[in-house]
């Protein structure tokens, strides 16, 4: 399937925007100066990217804790997202929300989501609503392998299934639920397969494949669009960092983790791919390198220079009204 | 307009028939709100109408695009309801009992409750779940609960609990209205109660209290079902020469403090009667808040009637026991003098 230029230019910069974001992160972190947890995105960018290159803006998301490639990835804007991180009153959520709840409504981002299997059921609400209302939006619902084992999954696999919602569930699977690896967890070899048990399509493909993301969305997008129901999409894929900040990685393979890091990494096979084709040039890839840092540096500038909340701002949102 | 006398069911089916009929955007989800969904014999006619019949018609009139039966999956559906709220529709979700909130409970404690706060105050979720709750009907300890007080403890949720068909319409069509979250307690034995109800629809605000009885000795704040079991045992009282104010808070979040406070002014005496556990209830809750802000105006301790802390019993000897009832409610308003 060929993807026109402005968008593989568009999907490179949304890559590296989120690689260079997650690494800055990482190092803000590791300085003490982002509190609380974070759940690093880097090596699952070709997921996040190859699926959101399918969607607008009125189509909807849920994520999970590892959402800062999923909010980059639906166009929420980077300088809120570090200021959330850093806990400031500009952030995307005022601060409130933190690393493992980013939302952005207007892009109908729904939330990153502490809860690990809390997202599937909003999926089927999100969903509910565009066919109650008749619209062509779709929703794309991430969830890790980890997930793929809570019931609210499968709950939610079968409603979308006898509601026939417009839903792709895509899952994540990093090879690794925390510190505990999906060949232990998971009762068969690809979370896909479980689709037969819902009447839905199911497919499992490499998620640091960014043309095969692409294209298998592509088809499920497609699908959701038309009123034909809802898709599993499995990514196989690869975490760079820990589950969290600080995890020693023990149960990581070194070999595995190398290979990820350098042959296997989604973003230069991207890049090896569309050079050697010819689709983009050495040249255009630098541009956007330079404005994704200087992207991301002002990012940081911002997050630093904005004020903390007000405390009086503990009692705002609970309600709308009391 | 007319007012005429409707049973408690009866009261909760015209406020979600006439708000669905104001607002495409209401939809109603949950076990058998219908019933008999894809029963060809049936024509898209309901089965049942809910478990009780509390939505019996509906599904004639509104569809089943939106008046929705659900699997028995009550994280999915719940979640589901969340997220449409969250999206732009306004569900009504019947929880069929308040006990089968274990089963969904992440979605109301970390989904539900917590989106607007999480998300700095850009998304609303107004959803009503509607669910059935109380003892006396011989269900035992898994349908018989009263958890009105696990719900109150939540921020971001709103509790109702509503004792009179007048009152139960009144406050789901505000609930139906309201921005938040709601959950909506029915008691299991208000089927036969009836009341006069205005044809008309109206709100009934939230966090204002209502003096179901005036009395000038001793105040009863009642919940719910206990608030007929109170003025039961007010007019009993009444005999003895005691004069009994009963108020009902209707709304446990927001909650009514002043009515509360007013009254216990006057009368200097406070028996809180709540159908909940004992511990951390909404009884011990209305206790503390008039020990710090009306201490003054007391002149005997406060005395709360509740069930035991132990779950419902099923045996009706057992259940009897168990439950608080006029007789105990006299008893701790005497003790008092």
């Amino acid at each position: 399937m060929d993807i026109p230029k402005d968008k593989l230019l568009w999907i490179y910069e949304r890559m590296q925007l989120i690689r260079v974001f997650e690494t800055r992160v990482s190092t803000e972190f590791g300085k003490g100066k982002i509190p609380g947890f974070v759940h690093l995105y880097a090596g699952e960018e070709a997921v996040a990217v190859g699926i959101c290159a399918n969607l607008t803006d009125a189509d909807y998301m849920t994520s999970t804790h590892r959402g800062h490639g999923h909010c980059v990835a639906k166009g929420v804007d980077v300088r809120g997202m570090m200021a959330e991180l850093f806990g400031k009153a500009t952030g995307i959520c005022k601060g409130k929300g933190g690393s493992m709840h980013i939302a952005d409504m207007d892009k109908g981002m729904l939330g990153a989501n502490g809860i690990v299997g809390g997202g599937p059921p909003l999926a089927c609400g999100s969903g509910l609503t565009a066919k109650t209302n008749g619209t062509d939006q779709v929703t794309i619902c991430f969830f890790g392998d980890g997930a793929s084992e809570q019931g609210t999954l499968h709950e939610s696999l079968n409603l979308a299934a006898i509601w026939k919602l417009p839903i792709i569930f895509v899952a994540e699977n990093n090879g690794y639920a925390e510190s505990t690896p999906s060949h232990y967890h998971c009762s068969v070899e690809n979370i896909a397969d479980r689709a037969a048990a819902y009447n839905m399509p199911g497919v499992t493909i490499d998620g640091n494949d960014l043309f095969a993301v692409y294209e298998s969305a592509h088809e499920a997008v497609a699908r959701a669009r038309a009123g034909q129901g809802p898709s599993l999409l499995e990514c196989k894929t690869y975490r760079h960092y820990g589950h969290f900040e600080g995890d020693a990685q023990t149960y990581k393979i070194a070999e595995e983790n190398e290979r990820y890091r350098t042959e296997l990494d989604p973003i230069k096979r991207f890049t090896d791919a569309v050079l050697a084709r010819g689709l983009v040039s050495e040249a255009e890839l630098t541009d956007i390198d330079a404005r994704v840092n200087a992207a991301i540096d002002a990012a940081v500038t911002f997050a630093e220079d904005s004020p903390f909340p007000e405390v009086q701002e503990t009692f705002t949102d609970v309600y709308v009204s009391y | 307009m007319a007012e005429r006398e409707l049973n408690f069911g009866e009261a909760l089916n015209e406020a979600m028939r006439q708000e669905m009929q104001r607002d495409p955007k209401v939809v109603i989800l949950g076990e058998d709100v219908a019933g008999g969904a894809d029963v060809d014999h049936l024509e898209g006619d309901e089965a049942w109408g809910g478990v009780l019949g509390v939505t019996k018609g509906l599904v004639k009139e509104f569809g089943r695009e939106r008046v929705i039966d659900t699997p028995i999956s009550e994280s999915g559906f719940i979640g589901a309801a969340v997220g449409a709220a969250a999206t732009g529709l306004r569900p009504i979700a019947e929880m069929m009992f308040v006990g089968f909130m274990g089963v969904c409970f992440d979605q109301l404690l970390n989904q539900g409750a917590k989106l607007r706060y999480m998300f700095g105050g850009k998304a609303k979720v107004p959803l009503v779940i509607r669910t059935i709750c109380g003892g006396g009907y011989r269900a035992a300890a898994q349908h018989s609960q009263v958890l009105h007080s696990l719900f109150t403890h939540i921020p971001g949720l709103k509790t109702v609990v509503p004792s009179t068909p007048y009152d139960a319409k009144g406050l789901l069509i505000s609930a139906i209205r309201d921005d938040d979250l709601v959950i909506f307690f029915e008691d299991i034995t208000f089927g036969g109660i009836k009341g006069s109800v205005p044809e008309e629809d109206y709100s009934i605000p939230f966090g204002k209290a209502d003096i179901k009885r005036a009395g000038e000795d001793v105040t009863i704040v009642a919940i719910g079902k206990m608030v007929h079991h109170s003025l039961a045992a007010a007019a009993e009282l009444e005999k003895q020469g005691k004069s009994v104010e009963v108020i009902d808070p209707r709304t446990l979040s927001p909650f009514d403090e002043d009515t509360v406070l007013v009254s216990v002014e006057k009368t200097g005496r406070l028996v809180i009667v709540d159908e909940s556990h004992p511990r951390c209830n909404v009884a011990t809750d209305i206790a503390a808040m008039v020990a710090d802000k009306g201490f003054d105006y007391l002149n005997a301790p406060i005395k709360m009637v509740a069930a035991p802390h132990t779950p419902v019993p099923f045996s009706p000897p057992l259940e009897d026991h168990y439950l608080p009832n006029p007789q105990k409610i006299s008893e701790a308003a005497l003790g008092l003098f």
